[in-house]
């Protein structure tokens, strides 16, 4: 039992940008979506909106999803000018249609990064985040049994900011806001969750530079300190993530041999 | 180790010498005002001795101009890369934009630190230029104070400050330093990796104080010369 007010119907106004290939122009096209119910979800009304273009015979309107949980990363839509909607520490997936009012206008657009290029409509690629993991986002582990986790004492806070910083699901909506299309968020969260906890102490140094340094490489903005990013984040990581990630590269830049 | 230079281009160390730099003029900027506030006393001796000191430090004085020259160059140089940067960073910019709100700290003076900046750089080619090396200035402004013959610099000051729209450039250009500070001080120490849920309240807060102090202090400076102290 509901003791909300039944909300009807909507009908909205959707500006959506298509784009057939990276290498082609795109441009906002404009549909009508009837009957949306507020209790749909967000991809849901998508999904319905692409029923119709499919039986239309027309080309659906390609987005990214997949878990539909909030907790893979896979989705990601700046709607009205905001990464993964209105609705704050929500992924795209997870915002419903009741945030919405009959009659609105919503402009649909992928993330907007050079180092995050178009692949068709909505859907961008992200594996510059992928590269970015790979020069420093893993730790040595000898193969062998799993040794007791309670063998390793880890102070309580370590362990908690850890998990906060690991949280981090690669959506890349903290590229998405930054005005700066900035992947420092990202890649603090990913050199935090492991400089914080023993297991992360081999490679930290390294980590530190080498991740910043593919960051660089692939094009991002640099950090301005707007805090956007944070904002925009699903799981709320905090920008202090960022001042532990510039501690941290600074040591290993000032003490590796 | 790290080469400095791949280090200092890297998108951390070029926002730690952007911090670093900054800070040190921020510095430079309270002293300043500390010592301009005694144009405010209507002592012109007490001022003139007081420039007169600063120029009797001789190469000590050469010293600190060249680190603030440097320090003043490198910021701009890093102010103009991340500005650069940002452009090539988002080639296709977004049709609707809006600010997210909550955590964010995306102020009109965040957005605006690059031509606060630039602003900034031209103003104080025109303030150095002026007092210091006095372009465009007739007359002759030395004083004698105890049988030593000095710059009246306490005179230079208010003729300048007499005219209407020299004090309204001034004006503008202090909301400009207000704003620059507002963004840029709590940014410094984030920059530099200080942030702390005990230390960064305080830091935000002092922030905002000597944003306010050094904006509107200088501020108050021409604004007082030419409405109370010239008469």
């Amino acid at each position: 039992m509901s003791n909300h007010a039944e909300q009807s119907d909507m009908r909205l106004h959707l500006k959506i940008w298509r784009q057939p290939d990276a290498d082609s122009p795109g441009k906002f096209v404009s549909f009508e979506k009837e009957k949306v119910s507020p209790d749909m979800s967000f991809l849901e009304m998508l999904d319905e909106l692409n029923e119709g273009l499919i039986k239309a015979g027309e080309d659906p309107v390609a987005f990214d999803s997949d878990c539909r949980e909030g907790i893979c990363g896979m989705c990601g839509l700046v709607i009205n000018g905001q990464a993964h909607g209105p609705r704050r520490s929500t992924t795209t997936c997870q915002l419903h249609m009741r945030e919405f009012k009959d009659g609105d206008t919503i402009t649909i657009e992928p993330w907007r990064a050079k180092a995050f290029p178009v692949i068709k409509d909505l859907v961008v690629d992200r594996s510059a985040f992928d590269r970015i993991i790979q020069a420093g986002g893993y730790i040595s582990v000898n193969t062998g049994n799993a040794q007791d986790a309670n063998a390793i004492p880890i102070p309580k806070r370590n362990a908690d900011e850890a998990m906060d910083a690991a949280s981090c699901i690669g959506c890349g909506a903290c590229v998405a806001a930054c005005p700066n299309a900035s992947a420092t968020l990202f890649t603090s969260a990913k050199i935090s969750q492991f400089a914080l906890l023993p297991q992360g102490q081999v490679e930290r140094k390294e980590r530190a530079i080498q991740m910043v340094s593919q960051m660089d490489f692939e094009g991002f903005g640099d950090c301005s300190n707007y805090g956007e990013c944070e904002a925009a984040c699903p799981k709320d990581i905090s920008i202090s993530h960022i001042a532990r990630m510039k501690r941290e590269y600074v040591k290993a830049a000032l003490t590796t041999a | 180790m790290l080469p400095f230079l791949t280090a200092a281009k890297s998108s951390v160390g070029k926002k730690y010498l952007m911090a670093l730099t900054g800070l040190f003029w921020v510095l430079f900027l309270i002293i300043h005002l500390a010592g301009n506030l005694v144009l405010l006393s209507g002592h012109s001796d007490a001022y003139n001795k007081y420039s007169h000191f600063l120029l009797s430090l001789g190469e000590l004085l050469y010293v600190l101009e060249f680190i603030l020259l440097a320090f003043i160059l490198l910021h701009i140089y890093s102010g103009i890369t991340v500005a650069i940067g940002k452009l090539r960073a988002r080639p296709q910019s977004y049709k609707v934009q809006k600010n997210l709100g909550g955590a964010s700290r995306k102020t009109v003076s965040a957005t605006t630190m690059i031509y606060s900046g630039l602003l900034l750089f031209i103003f104080l080619v025109v303030h150095i230029s002026h007092f210091k090396y006095q372009v465009g200035v007739n007359g002759d402004y030395t004083t004698v104070i105890g049988g030593v013959e000095m710059h009246d610099f306490y005179r230079l000051v208010y003729d300048s400050f007499s005219y209407g729209w020299y004090v309204l450039f001034y004006e503008v250009i202090m909301i400009l330093v207000f704003s620059h500070l507002r963004h840029g001080f709590w940014s410094g120490f984030q920059s530099l990796g200080v942030n702390h849920p005990r230390w960064s309240p305080f830091i935000d807060g002092l922030g905002i104080v000597i944003a306010v102090v050094v904006g509107f202090g200088f501020l108050v400076i021409p604004l007082y010369i030419y409405f109370i102290g010239g008469a």
